[in-house]
């Protein structure tokens, strides 16, 4: 039986995608992910939108590039990724559309890159938001996994560049970690494929799920901060019903953040609007 | 002491930060948090800026940045 390449630009994948074992098995994937379909720049018909975010040169590209077959340039250098790359890929027959967020430490200070990684995640609302932390300074990039926790319940961490923290001797209790996060984590080396049949079953685990994990919520031990954060959390839940991280929303507004405010005076904040641009192509 | 007096080679561990607003939130995103190992690594000929160790990445700060940070020596 004939096994056709899964096309960049078909859109639609094979929903039955047994038979395409052969064609992929040269990929780094093979076999156990040939339920993945990569669509390169055109997701076609997606039903999920997965965002990329991690810290600068954890290897957020080389995962976007192995999902989409896209060969997006992979470079080590601030600002390689400067707005944002989109892409796509089927997995069990649904479509997906992925967004490479730029590296960034944080989704809080004030630098263009931060806020276009913010608006994503806080406006667009994606359905996972995959978040790339290097195995290998694994304490420098969980701020960035708790700040997005704080936005959304719907993450996978993808713990990459495990082959490089085995050659350290470093090596990371995964369970443990997903535990106290409270969200799936999947060891990867997506250099070399590894992790990634794993990493695409989480993905779709978090984007179907109906109940999601809640946003984590920081508590402050100042009574008065904790008073002050609560009273504005009502405030903007009494204006945007649907949001579901308004302590997240309270605490920006209190440390005078200017993109969030003029996103509650113009009320933004609330859109439900479709995530991000228009498909790219 | 603060961290722009901390020697060459020298480790010492942030007990606070002396700024507000977005400059301390970029030193906390570069991972100096009260509790966080630093480490003076190099020096430029002026000396300044000068790079540390900080959480396993190397973190260039300006003297005027360092200032902001109080730390303690680690004893040796």
């Amino acid at each position: 039986m004939a096994t056709p390449l899964p096309t960049p630009g078909v859109g639609r994948a094979p929903t039955e995608s047994t038979d395409t074992g052969g064609a992929c098995a040269s990929c780094a994937l093979a076999p156990e992910a040939t339920r993945l379909a990569r669509l390169g720049l055109d997701p076609g018909r997606y039903s999920h939108v997965v965002a990329l975010a991690g810290n600068p040169n954890t290897g957020k590209s080389t995962v976007f590039n192995a999902l989409t077959g896209l060969r997006q340039h992979v470079g080590n250098w601030a600002g390689k990724t400067v707005a944002r790359a989109e892409g796509g890929f089927s997995y069990g027959g649904v479509g997906y559309r992925i967004v490479d967020l730029p590296g960034t430490y944080s989704l809080l200070s004030a630098s263009a890159d931060e806020d276009v990684a913010r608006d994503v995640l806080l406006f667009g609302r994606p359905d996972v938001t995959v978040v790339v932390v290097d195995a290998t300074r694994l304490e420098r990039n969980l701020p960035l996994v708790l700040q997005v926790r704080q936005i959304t319940g719907r993450v996978v961490v993808a713990l990459n560049l495990v082959d490089e923290a085995r050659r350290h001797g470093i090596t990371i209790d995964v369970r443990h970690l997903a535990r106290e996060l409270g969200v799936p984590v999947v060891a990867t080396a997506a250099r070399r494929g590894e992790g990634l049949p794993d990493l695409l079953a989480a993905i779709e685990q978090v984007a179907t799920t109906d109940d999601p994990p809640a946003p984590l919520r920081l508590v402050h031990h100042d009574p008065e901060l904790e008073r002050a954060v609560a009273t504005l959390a009502d405030q903007v839940a009494a204006r945007f019903p649907s949001l579901p991280n308004t302590r997240w929303v309270a605490l920006r507004l209190l440390e005078g953040d200017p993109g969030i405010e003029a996103a509650v005076r113009d009320g933004s904040l609330g859109d439900q609007a479709a995530p991000t641009v228009e498909a790219a192509g | 002491m603060t961290l722009d007096e901390l020697p060459r080679g020298d480790r010492a561990v942030v007990t606070s930060l002396d700024i507000r607003g977005g400059a301390r939130r970029r030193l906390m995103d570069l991972g100096l948090l009260p509790g966080s190992a630093v480490h003076a690594e190099m020096t430029s000929p002026l000396g300044d800026p000068t790079a540390y160790e900080i959480r396993g990445a190397l973190v260039v700060l300006r003297r005027e940045q360092a200032r902001a940070v109080h730390v303690e020596p680690e004893g040796r």
